[in-house]
């Protein structure tokens, strides 16, 4: 194997290790340096991925790690939504003491969150999993405050509680299937033991479950959302999930397409429990923060509407790959208008935001009805696919209970809109709305631009995640 | 030529942006009526330009998003042109009409610009993913017509519009995937689609497409028992609001049917043609019957919208039935139900912007509240009751054209319910005219000064401008139909070989 066919995790790891040593003789004032160097490292990162685009397929370190269309689409959306999330953070880290391990960490969570992309290892899963992690659980509670130390501990315990079992899920797949290697598992899987490959399949999913904040271990999701800083929320509720959705996709569709687990059924049914029980919770949410956590919640079951028909359509793959680059621009970009407000929690105080700031106001509908799916933004492309997939599949149930969440979510992003679009009393919405910083505001008007975008240039986008693939 | 005529709305409104509102109210109204009749113009230069009986015209076609089989593909026949043509009308007699408005004129003039572009699209689009994409939008762009323009409930009522509709639009789109996805190679095209009929003979799976696109565009429609959502939309937005409402969003749920459901399934279509019979009728009926319960007038008119959209259901409904091999009578019920499309919106749209007129004097709709307006407002009444006489279908407006052809036509395959239809006509002329005659006869009366007669003022110039259009189209159709009808004919006749073979 050649090394350059792992430059960008190797750009991101070098990033790292130069960041920490750099940061421990900088001065306080002059830790941007390492913010540019993470920013110089997602950069060279998307450009090698840029180059690497278009090749053969491979699977590198043993068979265990893939570089193919998915890895080098994973790649690109991490990248792109970790490089969104530095420009939303400048404001509230800039020469903050520990500046530098911020940065660092979310390096680290990004690589290991691509690492999450490529595995086709179940031992490479677990530690791309660990990775992906640990970095989260400290900036969870990278402010030391009692509400996002609270965050970070729930985050953690729930993370190493599923970290174990899925640990388990995968000795007993191990055992049923005498591999770690997807490969393998795929032809030894479907006369292994069935209640043994049910047990692993179950308790890996766990696992993958976390890492994406689905139904039923998406607890933590409110709770860092509300807890933890803007920055390290957006990227919390966005970055992993790209990671652990590949994953899931690759561990249903390498290791698992005969054994004779009926797993459609079980990640339809994951699928239903996300968007509904997301949607439902965040009906009536008054703070804005908690209100995105269950909206995210709710966008996984849409996601894992492709993951259902992993091995039933060939369109499921481009879908779930557009969809993730959909949601992260237009998510990041409702949590970007977030950290621009930093005082205004609820929805009542963005009441006159459209007269105060047209254009943030403008980039919020677009990120919210992003959101929702109205064309001509990503999601509703994304949408498009992902229904087609699962129609295609032969789920056409899945994509009716979809489109009856999709009407359900509208109620709580238009609650949210409607206050942004009535004229305020003049005198405290002065304070309530007054801006951070000019780099979030930036970051809003990239996101919802390049939601726009990404939805009317879909033809140009939707060939790069159509290409040749091990899946 | 039609892309310009689309776009060129959404460029000024791009440019317009650009403007700072402190510039002045006149630099946005100004040029937004300069807009709008300029696209007018070239809307009859391309009517100039079309023959009729030649099919699709002005067809452009450009790859959009290949991998998933869609296209930017725009085109325009005898179905969709006077449609195209009845937007630009409305949208230009809009921006007339609110030329007096004060209220952030700015972002009102940037809204209906965005919304004109979304509905000429929609006309024109030979795609379904165009087609959808327009649908969504135009749901988009009314709801904050409603929203932040309306009174009384306005963010209650533009609620339920955009959620009542919008699961309609998403039913419509999983009904498009379905049609897509039977189609070998997938594609969203309309025209290959048509060609290839991929729902051919497929029993259930037909079905629940069409039941998909039908529900869909019932909601837009809308069709009894999806109208739910229009009477508070219609009395909470402002009148170009409504009248854009009224007279152009509605209509793509009835074009929809035209151009979508019918030629796309033409299979399924004829098998449950009597079910679209059925709901049409009791859409009739259930419409006017409301209608002659409300005291509210703008609410009155939005029920009678539901009363005139089910004749346009009863005979499309009426087309596709098999019984009556009569291909004639078909083709004339489908040439009646585009020119009801026509009629309604000229009509319904001129009765909203005096509805407007009410609600501008006296803040009140309340039918109950007003009397004798006659008097002082003789232009205002003369109008109102042109108007309203149109809408009931007296000869010699076009409201009578295209209820004959829709009576007529189906009146061979399905006798009973087009008779029972006819009551319909029957009771909206006693409504309509027991409205002329609580507001416009007796002893004058206006709310909002109890005791003293409170000033009434008759038709200001930008309300006449802007109305007077509408009834004079609408008297050229009735007096000489045969410039509209030369051009939906054919069309017509194409659609009902398609659904007969």
């Amino acid at each position: 194997m050649s090394p350059a066919a792992l430059t960008p995790e190797l750009t991101l790891t070098a990033g790292a290790v130069l960041g920490i040593l750099l940061g421990s003789w900088l001065p306080r004032h002059r830790q941007w340096v390492v913010r540019l160097l993470a920013a110089l490292a997602c950069l060279v990162g998307l450009t090698a991925t840029a180059a690497a685009i278009g090749g053969a397929p491979q699977l590198v370190f043993g068979g265990s790690y893939a570089v193919d269309t998915a890895t080098n689409a994973g790649r690109v959306i991490v990248l792109a939504a970790t490089l969104l999330t530095i420009c939303l953070s400048i404001d509230t880290v800039g020469s903050h003491p520990r500046e530098t391990e911020f940065y660092v960490l979310m390096l680290l969570a990004a690589l290991g969150t691509i690492m999450l992309v490529g595995a086709t290892d179940l031992l490479l899963l677990m530690a791309a999993y660990l990775l992906a992690s640990i970095p989260l659980y400290a900036l969870a509670g990278f402010a030391k405050d009692a509400l996002g130390t609270e965050a970070s501990l729930k985050y953690y315990l729930m993370g190493a509680l599923l970290g174990v079992i899925m640990l388990t899920g995968i000795t007993a797949l191990y055992g049923a299937g005498r591999s770690t290697g997807y490969a393998t598992l795929a032809q030894t899987l479907p006369s292994g033991p069935p209640a043994a490959v049910a047990v692993g399949l179950v308790a890996v999913l766990a696992g993958l479950l976390f890492k994406i904040g689905g139904v039923p271990a998406h607890f933590w999701v409110p709770d860092i959302t509300e807890g933890a800083s803007t920055p390290v929320a957006a990227f919390v509720t966005t970055v992993p999930k790209i990671g652990g959705l590949i994953a899931t996709y690759r561990l249903v569709a390498e290791a698992l397409p005969a054994a004779g687990v009926n797993w459609p059924l079980l990640v339809a049914m994951l699928a239903t429990a996300s968007m509904t029980l997301g949607n439902l919770a965040a009906f009536f949410q008054d703070t804005v923060r908690r209100l995105l956590a269950y909206s995210t919640i709710s966008q996984v079951g849409y996601l894992l509407l492709a993951v259902t028909v992993a091995t039933r359509s060939e369109i499921a793959l481009p879908a779930l790959l557009f969809y993730l680059a959909a949601y992260a621009v237009t998510n990041l970009g409702a949590f970007a208008v977030v950290a621009a407000l930093p005082h205004a929690p609820n929805l009542a105080d963005y009441r006159g935001l459209a007269r105060r700031h047209p254009g943030l106001a403008a980039a919020l509908v677009v990120c919210l009805l992003g959101l929702v799916g109205t064309p001509p933004t990503a999601v509703f492309l994304g949408k498009l696919e992902i229904f087609s997939a699962a129609i295609d599949g032969g789920y056409t149930w899945l994509a009716v209970v979809a489109v009856v969440n999709t009407v359900a979510s509208l109620f709580y992003y238009l609650r949210w809109i409607a206050p942004a679009l009535v004229a305020a009393p003049e005198t405290d919405s002065e304070k309530v709305l007054a801006p951070a910083g000019r780099w979030p505001v930036l970051g809003a008007y990239t996101a919802a631009a390049a939601s726009l975008a990404l939805g009317v240039a879909g033809g140009v986008v939707l060939p790069l995640v159509s290409g040749p693939s091990l899946l | 030529m039609l892309s310009l005529i689309v776009f060129l709305p959404l460029a000024a409104a791009a440019v317009l942006a650009a403007v700072p509102a402190s510039a002045g109210k006149r630099v946005f109204t100004g040029s937004w009526v300069v807009v709008s009749a300029v696209d007018l113009a070239l809307v009859v230069a391309a009517w100039i330009g079309y023959a009729p009986g030649m099919g699709l015209a002005y067809e452009q076609r450009l790859p959009w998003i290949p991998s998933a089989g869609v296209s930017y593909h725009v085109g325009v026949d005898g179905l969709s042109l006077p449609l195209v043509a009845v937007t630009a009308v409305l949208f230009l007699a809009c921006a007339v009409h609110s030329l007096r408005q004060t209220h952030r004129v700015k972002s009102f003039a940037l809204l209906f610009l965005f919304l004109q572009t979304v509905s000429l699209g929609l006309f024109t689009a030979l795609d379904l993913i165009l087609f959808f994409v327009y649908f969504d939008l135009s749901i988009v762009g009314m709801y904050f017509v409603i929203a932040r323009w309306g009174h009384g409930n306005a963010r209650r009522s533009a609620l339920t519009f955009f959620l009542y509709t919008f699961l309609g639009s998403l039913a419509l789109l999983l009904g498009f995937i379905g049609l897509s996805l039977a189609a070998e190679p997938h594609t969203f095209d309309i025209v290959e689609l048509a060609r290839a009929d991929p729902l051919a003979g497929s029993g259930a799976r037909g079905a629940l497409v069409l039941l998909a696109i039908g529900v869909g565009l019932a909601v837009k429609t809308p069709t009894v028992p999806f109208h739910t959502w229009l009477p508070p939309a219609h009395t909470d937005a402002p009148a170009a609001g409504s009248a854009i409402l009224a007279g152009v969003l509605l209509k793509m749920g009835t074009y929809g049917f035209v151009r979508i459901a019918m030629p796309l399934l033409p299979a399924v279509w004829r098998q449950y043609a009597a079910v679209v019979v059925v709901l049409g009728v009791v859409s009739v009926l259930y419409g006017a019957l409301v209608a002659l319960a409300q005291e509210d007038f703008k609410r009155m008119v939005a029920y009678t919208s539901v009363n005139h959209m089910g004749y346009i259901v009863l005979a499309v409904g009426a087309a596709g039935l098999a019984a009556g091999s009569d291909e004639q009578a078909r083709s004339l019920a489908v040439t009646g139900a585009v020119t009801q499309m026509i009629s309604h919106g000229l009509l319904t749209g001129a009765l909203f912007l005096l509805a407007g007129v009410l609600h501008d004097r006296a803040a009140s709709y309340d039918m109950g509240s007003y009397s004798g307006l006659a008097t002082t407002a003789p232009a205002f009444a003369g109008v109102t009751g042109l108007v309203v006489f149109a809408s009931l279908g007296l000869p010699g407006f076009s409201g009578f054209i295209a209820e004959f052809q829709i009576f007529t036509g189906s009146l061979v395959s399905a006798t009973i319910a087009t008779a029972l239809a006819l009551l319909g006509i029957l009771i909206t002329a006693g409504l309509l005219l027991r409205a002329l005659h609580r507001v416009f006869l007796g002893a004058l009366r206006v709310p909002g000064s109890p005791g003293a007669a409170h000033d009434f003022t008759d038709l200001k110039p930008s309300e006449t401008v802007s109305i007077m259009p509408l009834l004079a189209l609408a008297i050229v159709i009735g007096v000489l139909p045969r410039f509209l009808l030369d051009v939906i004919e054919p069309s017509a006749a194409t659609l009902i070989g398609v659904v007969s073979s």
